[in-house]
């Protein structure tokens, strides 16, 4: 339990379910010791938000508990929680002048006032705006509406900090400074911050500790090093920085097979295990054909300023170089990777599932079409004698309504841009290059994620059709 | 060869047109009859009068108590509804506001007709309460008009603003009184003054509610049909100014950017 103690907020099995059945956060679960600087990353829609939303109390966890020093707060309104947040677009009361808006969680406490205006006063020097008191909030910058609003939030002394996306608004300059203030702020004060932003380069300077999240769940917790140097899956190093991401085999302890050519690498995977394998361009040396063990062609040479980013096809794959040397386009060129460049993570479970139904004759019904299907194999042991399907007991079996579960690999899917060619279409919300070819997600328009490798491009939010040929579901009864 | 070229401008030439003949024109005859006498004479006879005429005086104060009272308990009815619809977990709100304003789509003396009949119905004789009659008749047709611009300022409230309060701890009525309320101050006055302005005037309600009292409306009609255009239109220019000082007293509560007073409706 002595642990547990220096824990200020636990979530417990936080999920949140929206009135229209969307999931936005599914099985959260976290716990963030005092005075950490915790930032929540992920893509718009990944449930970062309303995570932050259910810790300040603006929405309620459909299941799961949140526990603020040990007590459950989960059920509690947002006036009672010791919790404040910063908003994203600021949320500043037009009708109150600054030091109103700042003065209005301690006029609600009922302090006296001399201590009212002390605090308002230290605090409107801490973000640098002292004598601001009876500016009116249009009169302000951005950037000032923004400090005003850090203002409003840490003079109530908080025990956590919330902020959603405080420097969306702001231009770059403006944003980089406020990201050093803050973290000088969190150093000076103490006080426990939660942080949501998208800006990967954002969470790495400024969290202690990062949580990635995709589709409502979180990916990984770690240190910004940690999330940088040893993403635990394809999405977050994709997310997290540029990667090259290749489709990759163990062949042996600590070898693994990809782009033609065989590594050492450091991550003790079982042989024979299919990986993604990861590694950053700037871990990708340039050397001569001989001393290669890529051998490629160089497709593109791009001059960014502090380095070159430099294309390499290599085959079928494609492998992307930061370099601050500069390569001869169309020239070969040998590839080199040490070990610890290698980062290797076993392959998400990747089989989508559906479910369909058999109809009286045989047949099965999925996704509004008829599917031809061998009942027989279907039912252990049962035989077809004159068209009726008998159980080893020469029981008729009346397959109507049965349901089974369906199977497919994500490369046998293909996607079409003819509606009427698929049985259902969806938006494509998420892709990943792999080398040589993409990964899709394709959210279907009743709701069901579905995974496709495919090595054409499209784009995100692509409206496609997909074509899941009968041939290539994999079928079991469902018990 | 100077060609006729088309611009902007022109398309104002057909409004102003109007605005003179049927706006400035008017205006400066009814300035030119209150300052003058029978002989054409300069005079601000017209204007003492009125001030010293215990009945003029009577019915200036006799309107602005209808006026006050009805636009009183439009607020009153208006805010709650307007904030249920607004605020309320609907989801066509546009719909419900439409049932709200559907009335004002029925002849207006049709309206006063069938509301007369039910107050008959329920005093048996009008002239019992003619006061409170008027209020009811001036609440009944105005009362749209105040629920509209208050909707559209709750509609367009942040949600935000009402997160931000409670974060900093304020209960819910706390959350109303020290920002909902405040934030819609620029509906009430447009609803006040769109309330406020026609029933010191709108005398037709008067009338078909058998209420024999003048009110400013009346007055002047009084006047005019009496033949007595200088003192008519002393009371129009009076009634007018009033009617100027309280929208500029008004306007500087309104919210600039409050275009929309939700008038397309109507």
């Amino acid at each position: 339990m002595a642990q547990n103690l220096e824990n200020i907020i636990e979530l417990k099995h936080i999920s949140k379910a929206f009135a229209d059945g969307f999931v936005a956060v599914e099985d959260f679960n976290l716990e963030i010791k005092k005075g950490e600087f915790v930032t929540f990353l992920g893509p718009s829609g990944c449930g970062k938000t309303t995570t932050l939303r259910m810790i300040a109390g603006f929405e309620l966890p459909s299941s799961g508990e949140i526990l603020l020093s040990g007590e459950d707060i989960s059920r509690l309104s947002p006036n009672e929680r010791p919790i404040n947040t910063v908003f994203q677009r600021y949320a500043l009361f037009p009708h109150l002048n600054i030091y109103d808006n700042v003065a209005f969680g301690l006029k609600l406490k009922k302090l006296p006032k001399e201590e009212i205006v002390k605090k308002v006063q230290r605090v409107l020097e801490m973000v640098d705006l002292a004598g601001f008191e009876n500016r009116k909030v249009t009169t302000l910058s951005g950037g000032q509406q923004q400090r005003i609003a850090i203002a409003r939030a840490l003079v109530n002394e908080p025990d956590i900090l919330l902020l959603d996306e405080p420097l969306g608004a702001l231009d770059l300059k403006m944003r980089q400074e406020m990201q050093l203030e803050l973290k000088m702020m969190h150093e000076r004060l103490g006080i426990t911050f939660i942080y949501v932003t998208h800006d990967q380069e954002e969470a790495l300077t400024m969290s202690d500790k990062i949580v990635v999240m995709a589709e409502g769940r979180i990916q990984q917790v770690g240190t910004p090093e940690e999330i940088y140097n040893e993403p635990q899956n394809a999405f977050v190093a994709d997310f997290i920085g540029e990667s090259n991401i290749f489709n990759g085999l163990m062949t042996d302890k600590l070898r693994v097979r990809f782009c033609g050519a065989e590594f050492v690498c450091l991550d003790d995977i079982p042989e024979g295990s299919p990986v993604d394998v990861v590694v950053r361009p700037e871990d990708v040396i340039m050397t001569t054909v001989e001393a290669g063990r890529i051998r490629g062609i160089v497709h593109s040479v791009i001059f960014k300023g502090m380095h070159y980013e430099i294309t390499v096809l290599s085959g079928k794959n494609e492998v992307v170089i930061r370099s601050t040397k500069a390569a001869e386009l169309g020239g070969q060129i040998g590839l080199n990777i040490e070990p610890d460049g290698i980062h290797v993570m076993p392959v998400e479970q990747i089989m989508n599932q559906f479910e369909g139904v058999l109809t009286k004759a045989y047949k099965l019904a999925f996704m509004g079409q008829e599917y031809d299907c061998d009942v027989v194999s279907l039912f252990g042991g049962a035989f077809m004698k004159e068209g009726v399907l008998y159980d080893t007991d020469g029981e008729e079996i009346d397959t109507e309504d049965v349901k089974v579960s369906l199977s497919v690999s994500p490369e046998d899917i293909i996607m079409s841009d003819n509606a009427k060619e698929g049985i259902i279409c969806g938006h494509i919300i998420n892709l990943i290059y792999k080398g040589d070819h993409y990964h899709y997600v394709v959210r279907t328009d009743d709701e069901q994620d579905v995974i496709i490798d495919d090595e054409y491009l499209w784009n995100m939010n692509d409206y496609v059709s997909l074509v899941i040929p009968a041939e290539k579901l994999a079928m079991e009864i469902k018990r | 060869m100077n060609r006729f070229r088309f611009t902007r401008k022109q398309l104002a030439i057909p409004y102003m047109v109007f605005l003179l003949l049927f706006v400035v024109m008017p205006l400066l005859v009814i300035i030119y009859f209150a300052f003058t006498n029978g002989d054409g004479q300069f005079t601000i006879a017209n204007l003492i009068t009125f001030f010293t005429n215990a009945n003029t005086m009577g019915t200036l104060v006799y309107s602005a108590a209808v006026s006050v009272v009805s636009t009183l308990t439009c607020l009153l009815l208006a805010y709650p509804a307007a904030y249920i619809l607004a605020r309320g977990p609907w989801k066509h709100k546009s719909v419900l506001m439409m049932i709200f304003v559907l009335p004002m789509w029925i002849n207006f003396t049709l309206r006063i007709t069938a509301l007369k009949e039910m107050l008959s119905v329920l005093e048996e004789n009008l002239a019992y309460y003619p006061f409170w009659n008027t209020v009811i008749g001036m609440t009944y047709d105005f009362l749209p008009f105040m629920i509209l611009p208050i909707y559209s300022t709750l509609v367009k409230l942040d949600d935000s603003l009402l997160e931000a309060a409670a974060d900093l701890g304020a209960a819910p009525w706390q959350i109303f009184l020290k920002v909902t309320l405040p934030l819609s101050v620029p509906g009430i006055v447009s609803g006040v003054m769109m309330v406020f302005l026609p029933s010191m005037t709108n005398y037709v309600v008067l009338d078909m509610l058998y209420n024999s009292t003048y009110i400013m409306g009346s007055l002047i009609g009084s006047y005019f049909s009496a033949d007595d255009w200088h003192n008519g239109s002393m009371i129009a220019l009076i009634l007018l100014t009033i009617i100027f000082t309280v929208s500029v007293v008004a306007g500087r509560y309104e919210d600039e950017n409050m275009g929309n007073r939700g008038g397309a409706l109507l």
